[in-house]
């Protein structure tokens, strides 16, 4: 067992991340897939992850949504612990409870969307707001339709997703997680599964979000001259461990670490 | 003995067999009521954390689906009055039935369940939904349109299986054309006259069941 008292019950003083990861492990079996990260994203700051795949890099996103639970360490958000709870003094692993309480900070885009079929752009925007704010139809249906001219999805409101292409599925899928209100947005390959020709739609709406809103993200991408464009900061993961990290024109036209090297060089030639 | 049809005992027993058609049909909806809510219990049962209760109701299932229904409607209503539970055949014949079409049945939820992807389930994670919301609002009507053509085959097979419950004394349809035929001798009309009127349900009913399927999909947008 882990000794948790190395672990602050909250995170205090002036300069709290928004995001905490600390020496976090997350193991399949005998295979860790995550070794003892240690990771803090600042409120309003926009991190990419990249890496070969098999790096761990969507683990990251899928433990802060606490789709996966992890075996060592402890994630905070907004200084709270999220995977922990304080009981006694102590930190104990995180109640459903618990769970949900953190959880709502937080929002996920998917590589495949998970827009729910058998509702409309509209309804699958209103959903959580409804059902897990308590939010008024009224207030929500406003909110939502904001939320779905943002994403220049409001013509569209009244259809199902089976009638959107790709790229409008995800913009959807965006609107959705943000009727929500998270402080952190992860964003897992969202570009992943789409035509070419629709990425530029999906990618737009983020960097409008980067530019326009302060937000906090965490985005795991294959595209790297966007990843280097919006990106306040640069993650390079291998093997369970970032390794390197900093600002995109130094990652990117810098690399330090004999890895990093290859992995961009490789990335290049692909195109 | 050769083929002497009577029409006029055709039209005189017609009445009452028809008659005995509307318990039939009473004793296929109270149980299919039965067995659709209790088949639901039973395939959500099954997908709990709780390994015990899922064990219990995982045997309980293949219990009830390996052994005949007959024996199991003979049990209620026979063997239960021993442990002083004494009910009516009708009573005993519903809830045997309808337990015998929830094992079916919760065989068929599970499998339209297990068809809603794990994409739907993180997605109502990211959205904070609680356990129950993403059930009543996300897989479970997901789940009703795959699981509708097998549901309908089950709504057929209890009307078909009614019959099993005239040995305990309920009055349906067979029932009545056993009596028919102690009363008369003449058991050629009651008998060809019952097979004439589950055709003309069970037909009709498998025909509307593949309409309602697609009617289903599209009013839940999907495709």
């Amino acid at each position: 067992m882990e000794d948790m008292s190395q672990y602050p019950l909250e995170l205090t003083g002036d300069d709290i991340p928004m995001v905490r990861f600390m020496n976090v492990t997350k193991r399949y079996g005998k295979l860790t897939v995550l070794d003892r990260l240690n990771l803090d994203v600042a409120t309003g700051e926009m991190v990419t992850v990249i890496g070969p795949s098999g790096s761990g890099k969507t683990t990251v996103l899928r433990m802060l949504m606490t789709l996966e639970t992890i075996n060592e360490g402890v994630i905070y958000v907004d200084g709270k612990p999220l995977t922990h709870m304080e009981k006694n003094g102590a930190l104990v692993p995180a109640s459903p409870k618990h769970l949900r309480m953190m959880r709502s900070q937080i929002g996920m885009c998917f590589q495949h969307f998970n827009l729910f079929p058998h509702m409309t752009a509209l309804e699958n925007c209103m959903e959580g707001p409804v059902q897990v704010l308590g939010m008024s139809k009224q207030e929500a249906r406003k909110r939502s339709e904001d939320l779905l001219d943002l994403v220049g999805m409001i013509e569209k409101k009244d259809q199902h997703p089976s009638r959107l292409s790709g790229g409008q599925q995800q913009r959807v899928a965006i609107a959705r997680a943000l009727a929500m209100r998270p402080k952190v947005m992860l964003f897992d390959e969202v570009t992943s599964a789409l035509d070419p020709e629709v990425i530029g739609e999906v990618t737009n709406v983020i960097r409008d979000l980067v530019n326009k809103h302060n937000l906090t993200m965490l985005m795991v991408t294959h595209q790297m001259g966007f990843a280097k464009d919006i990106s306040d900061r640069i993650c390079f993961f291998f093997d369970g461990s970032i390794e390197e990290q900093g600002a995109p024109d130094a990652l990117f036209g810098n690399p330090q670490r004999e890895r990093t090297q290859q992995f961009l060089s490789a990335v290049k030639e692909a195109g | 003995m050769g083929f002497h049809w009577k029409w006029d005992f055709t039209w005189e027993i017609l009445p009452r067999l028809l008659e005995a058609t509307l318990n039939t049909l009473i004793a296929a909806g109270a149980g299919y009521a039965i067995a659709i809510v209790l088949g639901l219990v039973l395939a959500l049962a099954q997908r709990t954390p709780y390994r015990a209760l899922t064990f219990v109701v995982r045997e309980f299932v293949e219990f009830i689906r390996s052994t005949p229904l007959i024996l199991q409607i003979f049990f209620v209503f026979y063997v239960g009055p021993q442990f002083g539970v004494r009910m009516s055949p009708w009573t005993s014949g519903m809830i045997a039935i309808g337990l015998h079409y929830s094992a079916y049945l919760s065989e068929v939820y599970r499998g339209g369940l297990n068809s809603v992807g794990k994409g739907q389930w993180e997605a109502c994670t990211a959205l904070n939904m609680s356990t129950r919301q993403a059930y009543t609002r996300i897989i479970i009507p997901q789940a009703v349109p795959p699981a509708l053509a097998g549901m309908g085959n089950y709504l057929v097979g209890i009307f078909k299986d009614t019959p099993m419950l005239s040995v305990i004394g309920v009055a349906e349809l067979m029932h009545t054309a056993n009596a028919i035929g102690s009363e008369s001798y003449r058991f050629l009309e009651p008998y060809t006259l019952v097979g004439v009127i589950f055709l003309a349900i069970s037909l009709p009913a498998a025909g509307f069941i593949r309409v309602f399927e697609t009617y289903v999909r599209r009013k839940l947008g999907l495709k």
